[in-house]
């Protein structure tokens, strides 16, 4: 090959496949790294915050912003009118009849959805002002399951379309009904994955201004690609690609993927900044991010074999459905068809059948995420894996051997059009095993079966694709469809190298990088071509759509760095050595083929004194144009544009090759599960990876350890709660939980390279393989331990003791257990019981008076009657130091003097929304007293569910039990607040001490 | 995340916070290593118009003895009382404690009477406080009633709920002494390294009796004695479902109950160590 060449050529110099420290480091280590937060900006740039609904599922019947608007500091408040103004809805990749606004325009569809922009002085008076905007919603019933929302009488999020699922495709690959027919055995499972998603430390940074002599808008956002979506930006700005300049900032603090969201708020804050008349910043915080930035999908996945006896399967059928949230916002559907070409993974399968489904949800769009389909995909056909072992009694790395591709088929075709470029599966898992030391880790499990213990080894196979096909979300469409829209492809990669007048070496890349090191390895590459040292190269990562080079698949995704953009950035510095070596030529009075590059030097071969320093060499052609030679134009900077001829569109079969490289993951680990708390511990995890040629190990295993990290939390603790109302429930860090470097061991890291024939280096993308193959691998462990087939992600210790088997002995007599909260998330329902002096007709007569109404509702400050037993408060509640004000509309129904009657209210704050009912029974008890029983539901939504699902239960429950505990009071008399809040205690000792209904 | 506005009081002396206390009430915070407020704060969870930081109050900073009580005032950091070189003798149940409590990032900040005035539910001081049957002090403006010292059974009323009335401060939580006839015993399962309890189970083991406490599951912490010659299987069972456990998106009722049950059985038969 013609890079191995040129290292080769180098000897002592070679930079390629050398562990350098990164570059990046220095500046990161000291806390001088520049993100897009520490970017300076222009004086008298204002701070914007954004207003989200409460609601999962609402029509948005007014927005009143009189009030915000009133408070000193205040600039503007940008609202959906302003966008219908000035804006277009983002293009959908589906033909579909949905809009998706920046901004909620009529309706909102997901707890967290944008509603307005207040822009401000500073951040502060931007959230005072937030509280102070009025908006008046009309609830609609949410749906969060995906298999709910596929149904036919679902809740429709889009009425436009008229059914949640907006695409429903079906592929077919040779003869799957033949091969099921034919085969010995049909194995099938079904799979739920979660939504989860990688989580960076940086949250979302936009920087916009809005040029009103020219019309057009600046803006610098942490974006990180794909820049195909700058497209979608620019279209939806209604302005040109020349309309909307975009920049990033020097330095990311991570993505993952989940920083293509950003994209939606590029928009939003342009246009906020338009309505100010003065730039805007915007810095998403962390429950911005965690409710509503973006996630993977959740899927649900039916997938069968057709398997001989011997283990080897003839045919796979998956039946997806992919859960995209509120709005199917761009790039998705990706989410599928990025892993569409390899859905028979690292195996030789030749007949496949596949329905995808993508269907709405009340729930935050997704987007792109590390492993972007691998693991949903992987979670399916490898659990499925280890049932088929299961089933007819073979070791689970049997039945993978003998499926997997031939070593002597690459380049191999796989039915859905993958063409996988290279690659030795079974080499890899030979060595993964001997390497990795899997007998003595089946010794180490027969050994802790013997004593008992829980102990199980799970494996996976995967191919990870890289550098994606920009055709390949065509597949989501028909073909007469795609006929329509003109073919799609490619994966054009872009670098820059130039050569000042000092003779120092500068490179461009427009690849966004979120931390990963490309600065570190293009220098390295350069280093090569040019025979210079590392450290006299500079790299700038920085992208300016108005100035530097870049195409639609510019950016940070699909791991293309390695593959796409390093050999674009060598394909660079070559044209620079020929360049320079035709000047050098020219004034050695030699041939170009006799120059030589290395020590900093150009050199004429086998004679050392005709040498001069690189920089001189290089600096003629800026300083002595005339000693050009003939055709050198003088000046030295090349760009390169490179895409992969392997990438075409999809055909008119539905046959897509989705990325340009596959590289291959083999894994196995060792866990034991504790039989008392359930928890999972790895006793050891190996990975081997194939990505090619390895351009920097370092990197390379840096790579591997995040994605671990990230695959392991995604097995073992992370998902997005939500509520059967849709609202969130994993607002913080505390509630949405990441493993700790505490919590994640080393794994041990093993490597091979079989080079790409496609990409220039021979390398491959290997940033995602341990998000696709980790959270799976884990899975088939837990399964061998427990010997289930039922295997739900994440394995939290409660569910895994759950299927470990919890015997309960009943609750002692006497002793009723509490009746637990039904519903799920923050919908609660629970019974309690409080006895007080006087008759039923005395209470009952009580509770329907509005000044004991107004002293047994705790926090009320105001009670206005507005109809027949309905009144608006003012009430102020909490527990310890939270508190939160709400405007509530309190309700007396369903009155049977003086049996029983419903007390319910609803209460709006800053926080979200608060709504109860009790139901109350009164029966009259001996000594003049009654017994006041009480059902009660409550839920609250918003704020509060996001962040204190912790606490929601026991917050509820302590509120409602005040108001039956002080109308107790209240008929007492003469209380005061020191006897009722003994009143409480009481209550509390009742609770948990004694006897309850 | 910003809080909405407040005024800030810094003042140098307990006399300068219990009158700041005594005029503002339940309108004011008291802010000391500001590991849950500043959160609060920050997500508007309160908006108290007064923030009364009392970093400046110099005597509230100390651990000592105190008869048979190991005393700490209001200032003194988590760090601190984990980095002090009697812990483990006289307060054995407190060294086994303390590394759980958060992280060491948290506890170089949180104080102790924090975490106990703060009345997480699952919260490892609180339960540490109930179970060895200590008391806090609580101070308030009054020319003559001004000071209280209250049982922890007595203190720990709910979620987030204490006998502290809104113009009191706790100044001082006071442990008692390890006794030499007794054990001391601690164990927790957490989803991660120093996050907030599943279910904590501590216990003082006596020749006659036991004293086992529970985090993380009811709405406090709670203690149950237990005679050592009873059934521990048949008491830990009515312990378990008198807590009232919930299901929650971390864990189940049933798990958090079997925990109580199974890790109390280890915890109440394993050797001293």
């Amino acid at each position: 090959m013609q890079a191995q060449s040129t290292v080769e050529a180098l000897g002592r110099f070679a930079e390629c496949g050398y562990a350098r420290e990164r570059v990046e480091d220095n500046a990161l280590l000291r806390g001088a790294g520049r993100f897009g937060d520490d970017l300076a900006t222009t004086a008298g740039t204002l701070q914007a915050a954004v207003l989200r609904s409460p609601h999962a599922h609402a029509r948005l019947r007014k927005l009143d912003i009189t009030s915000a608007l009133a408070i000193d500091g205040v600039h503007a408040v940008l609202t959906g009118e302003d966008v219908r103004e000035w804006a277009a809805p983002f293009a959908v990749g589906v033909r579909q009849p949905m809009q998706h606004w920046c901004l909620a325009v009529d309706k909102v569809r997901y707890v967290g959805e944008p509603v307005a922009v207040v822009v401000a002085r500073d951040r502060y008076v931007a959230e005072d002002a937030l509280d102070a905007v009025e908006a008046d919603y009309e609830l609609l019933d949410p749906v969060v399951d995906p298999e709910v929302a596929a149904q036919a009488d679902a809740p429709v999020l889009h009425e436009g379309v008229g059914a949640n699922v907006v695409n429903d495709r079906h592929f077919s690959y040779g003869s799957p009904d033949k091969a099921f027919a034919e085969a010995a055995h049909r194995i099938a499972l079904k799979v739920r994955y979660p939504r989860s998603s990688c989580t960076p430390i940086e949250c979302y940074v936009v920087i916009a201004d809005y040029d009103v002599a020219a019309g057009t808008y600046d803006v610098t956002a942490n974006f990180q690609g794909p820049f195909a979506l700058h497209s979608v930006m620019a279209r939806a700005l209604k302005v040109g690609a020349s309309g909307l300049r975009l920049r990033t900032p020097p330095d990311s603090g991570g993505s993952f993927g989940i920083k293509q969201g950003v994209f939606a708020y590029v928009v939003l804050m342009a246009l906020a900044a338009r309505k100010a008349g003065a730039p805007v910043k915007w810095v998403e915080d962390r429950l911005e991010h965690l409710q509503a930035s973006s996630s993977a999908t959740n899927r649900v996945t039916e997938i069968e074999a057709a398997v001989s006896a011997e283990g080897r399967i003839s045919a796979l059928r998956y039946d997806q459905l992919d859960d995209c949230g509120a709005y199917l916002r761009a790039p998705e559907p990706a989410t599928f068809y990025r892993m569409h070409g390899t859905l028979t993974g690292a195996y030789d399968i030749q007949h496949l059948e596949a329905r995808n489904r993508v269907v709405l949800t009340n729930k935050t769009p997704t987007g792109l995420n590390r492993g972007f389909g691998g693991p949903q995909v992987y979670y399916a056909l490898e659990r499925l894996m280890q049932r088929i072992a299961v089933a007819l009694d073979l070791d689970p790395l049997e039945v993978i051997r003998r499926n997997l591709v031939p070593a002597d088929a690459f380049p191999y075709r796989a039915p859905a059009g993958s063409l996988l470029d290279s690659g030795n599966y079974q080499s890899a898992i030979e060595k993964g095993a001997a390497e990795g030391g899997l007998d003595e880790l089946k010794q180490r499990r027969d050994a802790a079966r013997r004593e008992g213990r829980l102990y199980g080894i799970g494996y996976c196979a995967v191919v990870e694709p890289s550098i994606s096909n920009m055709g390949y979300i065509t597949t989501a469409m028909t073909p007469a469809e795609r006929e329509k829209a003109g073919p799609k492809n490619g994966a054009v990669a872009t670098a820059t190298v130039g050569v000042d007048p000092l003779g120092g070496v500068t490179v461009h890349v427009s690849s966004t990088p979120q931390g990963q090191g490309h600065r570190t390895v293009a220098a390295q590459v350069v280093a090569d071509v040019l025979g210079l040292e590392f450290e006299t190269i500079t790299v700038n990562v920085e992208l300016d759509t108005q100035k530097d080079p870049w195409s639609n698949a510019s950016g940070n995704y699909s791991s293309r760095f390695a593959g796409a953009v390093a050999g674009t950035v060598h394909e660079a510095a070559s044209r620079i050595r020929k360049r320079v070596a035709a000047i050098a030529a020219h004034q050695f009075e030699v041939d170009a083929s006799c120059i030589r590059f290395g020590d900093g030097r150009v050199t004429v071969a086998d004679d050392d004194r005709l040498s001069t320093s690189f920089r001189r060499m290089a600096g003629t052609a800026h300083w002595a144009p005339a000693l050009l030679p003939e055709g050198e134009p003088g000046g030295l900077r090349e760009t390169a544009f490179w895409s992969p001829p392997q990438l075409a569109a999809p055909d008119v079969n539905d046959h897509i090759n989705s990325s340009l490289c596959y590289g291959f993951v083999f894994d196995y680990c060792g866990v034991e599960i504790d039989k008392v708390t359930g928890r999972v511990r790895l006793d050891r995890y190996v990975t081997l990876h194939d990505a090619g040629r390895i351009l920097n190990p370092a990197v390379l295993d840096g790579q591997v350890r995040g994605g671990f990290a990230q695959g392991l939390g995604a097995a073992l603790m992370e998902k997005f709660e939500y509520g059967a109302d849709g609202s969130f429930q994993a607002g913080t860090l505390a509630d949405y939980l990441i493993p700790t470097t505490m919590e994640v061991p080393e794994p041990v890291i093993l490597h091979m390279e079989t080079p790409s024939p496609f990409t220039p280096l021979g390398a491959k993308g290997a940033g995602e393989g341990n998000n696709m193959s980790t959270p799976v691998c884990i899975a088939n462990a837990v399964a061998d331990a427990l010997g289930e087939s039922d295997i739900e992600l994440p394995l939290t210790p409660s569910r895994v003791r759950a299927m470990i088997g919890i015997d309960e002995p009943d609750a002692p007599e006497g002793l009723e257990p509490i009746k637990p909260a039904a519903g799920s998330g923050s919908a609660l329902q629970a019974s309690d019981s409080v006895d007080m002096p006087g008759d039923p007709a005395t209470v009952f007569d009580a509770m329907l008076d509005p000044k004991i109404l107004a002293k047994i509702i705790p926090g009320c400050h105001d009670l206005q009657a507005v109809g027949d037993n309905a009144y608006k408060a003012d009430v102020t509640v909490g527990v310890g130091m939270i508190r939160a004000r709400y405007k509530a509309d309190v309700n007396l129904s369903e009155l049977e003097p003086p049996h029983a009657l419903k007390l319910s209210g609803v209460g709006r704050s800053a926080m979200g929304t608060a709504e109860g009912s009790a139901r109350v029974r009164l029966t009259a008890i001996e000594g003049n007293r009654t017994r006041l029983d009480y059902d009660y539901e409550a839920a609250i939504g918003g704020k509060f569910a996001a962040v204190g699902a912790r606490m929601l239960q026991g917050a509820a429950r302590v509120i409602i039990g005040q108001i039956f505990s002080r109308l107790a009071v209240e008929l007492g008399g003469g209380s005061n607040a020191g006897s009722w809040m003994k009143r409480i205690v009481d209550l509390f000792r009742r609770l948990f001490g004694r006897s309850k209904k | 995340m910003k809080p909405a506005a407040f005024d800030y009081a810094r003042p140098e002396s307990r006399g300068e916070v219990l009158k700041l206390l005594a005029d503002t009430g339940s309108d004011a915070r008291v802010l000391a290593g500001g590991q849950s407020l500043m959160a609060v704060l920050n997500m508007r969870l309160a908006e108290p118009a007064l923030v009364i930081d009392i970093g400046g109050v110099a005597d509230l900073g100390y651990i000592e003895i105190r008869d048979d009580r190991l005393c700490i005032g209001a200032n003194t950091r988590q760090a601190e009382l984990l980095a002090w070189p009697e812990l483990a003798e006289h307060a054995p149940l407190l060294a086994r404690v303390m590394p759980w409590v958060g992280h060491f990032q948290t506890r170089n900040r949180g104080t102790v009477c924090g975490s106990i005035t703060h009345a997480d539910p699952s919260a490892e001081l609180p339960l540490s406080l109930a179970v060895l049957g200590g008391e806090v002090v609580l101070e308030r403006r009054h020319w003559r009633r001004g000071r209280r010292v209250v049982p922890a059974a007595e203190f720990f009323q709910g979620l987030l709920t204490t006998a502290r009335e809104p113009d009191e401060l706790l100044t001082e939580v006071r442990f008692p002494l390890a006794r030499a006839d007794h054990d001391y015993r601690f164990t927790e399962v957490a989803m991660r390294h120093g996050d907030f309890a599943l279910v904590a189970l501590a216990a003082v083991i006596g020749p006659d009796e036991i004293v086992l406490g529970a985090g993380g599951v009811a709405d406090r912490p709670v203690v149950r004695r237990i005679p050592r010659d009873r059934d521990f299987d048949t008491e830990l069972n009515i312990f378990a479902w008198s807590l009232g456990a919930e299901s929650d998106a971390h864990a189940s009722a049933a798990y958090r109950r079997q925990l109580v049950r199974e890790l109390g059985h280890k915890l109440l038969t394993q050797a001293t160590p």
